[in-house]
This record gives structure tokens, C-alpha cells and sequence, in this order.
């Protein structure tokens, strides 16, 4: 499958998905750690991809979202941020808000 | 702390400047902190104050400099840690960008 179209079905599958360094158990690069903690504290499901695991995706995402590095947060396909946007979204209570909206479209 | 200087931390600088003219813009070297070679030009920071990101989303706002920066990207910048504000949010936040994170040793592990 085109990597675009891999990308497109994995955004189409998860409302909320991480593309990241690492795991959200073994994160390895800071920036994604602060990430995937932020995420997690909102105490929704969430998919991860560890982009460290395939190249060809991590590249492919890069020119997909024109946006150069990682982590990558998407809600409902839409690109949120990385580490500095979703770290304020948390601290203003924003990130919560949103991904629990999701989350309560989900269950509906 | 290091004092190195070098010609992508000059460049970022340059482009940034031309591109905010008369905004306040600050690019710290944040790469001595991470598990590359010393005088490495390899993780930065960009604190930016401008008007003109006044109505734009993050996401935008993060695009612009991506955008402005692809060069540089592309030269090695493997972090860029961006914190753009307008003047107004700027004072609400007292005039303080949030710190970076601890290294992880990520880079090391893709070499290897």
C-alpha cells in the first residue's frame, strides 16, 4: 500500500493517535515523553506508532502533515501538534476537552 | 551551558529576522543537552513574539516556521522546539516560554 494511503487509513481508524519516539511505556526522546504523558493523563484510549520502527512511514508522515518532526498528535484525522501545542492544550485543560469528546463519540 | 555560536544557529537567526522583521525572537542551542558531539547544532529553540500570528492556529503558526526553516531542517535540525506567541499572549504568560525536555538518548539509538 502507498505510504499515504497507509497513513489515511490509520487516521480514518483512530480518533486519537500518537506517532512518536519509542512507546508510550519506553518513550525515547523527551519531547515524546512529555507527549504521551500529557495524552495519557486525559485517561482515554489512544492509539501509538513508533516511528522509529519504520522509516518509510516516518518520512512519508513528515511530507504528509508538513510537519518535520515528531511526536505527532491527530484527533478525528486532524493534525493537533507536537510536544510545545499539546503540553499548552494540557495545561489549559484543552487536550481533555478534546480528546474525551472523541471518546464519548465513540461510545455513543 | 555552551557558548558555541555557529553557522545554522547564525542562519535560523538571520531568516527569522528577515522574516519577523522588528519582533522579539530568541534561538537557543539546546543540543549540548542531548547525546550528540559537543558543538553540535542539532536541537534549538525558538521563542517568537509577532503580531502577525494574531487569528492563527498553532498548527499554522508552527507550519510558517517549519516552512521558513526547511533548509535547516533538512541541514541536521533534528528538534525545533517552538514557542510563538502574540505580544498579547506573551504578557499574559509573563514573558516566560515553557523549558525543554530531558534528553532520552533517541539520537543515540538511531545511529546505532
Amino acid at each position: 500500500m502507498d505510504i499515504n494511503e497507509t497513513i489515511k487509513s490509520q487516521l480514518a481508524e483512530n480518533p486519537v493517535i500518537l506517532y512518536m519516539k519509542g512507546s508510550p511505556q519506553m518513550p525515547q526522546c523527551g519531547f515524546s515523553a512529555r507527549t504521551v504523558q500529557a495524552v495519557m493523563s486525559c485517561g482515554e484510549r489512544f492509539a501509538f506508532v513508533n516511528i522509529l520502527d519504520n522509516q518509510e512511514l516516518r518520512e512519508g508522515l513528515k511530507a504528509y502533515s508538513n510537519w518535520p518532526t515528531y511526536p505527532q498528535l491527530y484527533i478525528n484525522g486532524e493534525l493537533v501538534g507536537g510536544c510545545d501545542i499539546v503540553l499548552e492544550l494540557a495545561e489549559s485543560g484543552e487536550l481533555a476537552q478534546m480528546i474525551k469528546a472523541v471518546a464519548k463519540k465513540e461510545d455513543a | 551551558m555552551s557558548d558555541y555560536h555557529g553557522p545554522l544557529h547564525k542562519q535560523i537567526e538571520a531568516k527569522l529576522a528577515e522574516a519577523f522583521p522588528g519582533d522579539t525572537c530568541q534561538v537557543i542551542n539546546e543540543s549540548h543537552s542531548h547525546s550528540v558531539p559537543a558543538n553540535s547544532e542539532t536541537h534549538f529553540k525558538v521563542t517568537l513574539v509577532s503580531a502577525s500570528f494574531a487569528g492563527q492556529f498553532k498548527v499554522k503558526r508552527h507550519q510558517r516556521i517549519y516552512a521558513l526553516l526547511a533548509d535547516e531542517l533538512n541541514a541536521g535540525v533534528h528538534a525545533l522546539a517552538l514557542h510563538l506567541y502574540t505580544p498579547e499572549e506573551w504578557v499574559a504568560r509573563d514573558g516566560a516560554a515553557p523549558a525543554s525536555p530531558n534528553c532520552m538518548g533517541g539520537s543515540k539509538k538511531e545511529q546505532a
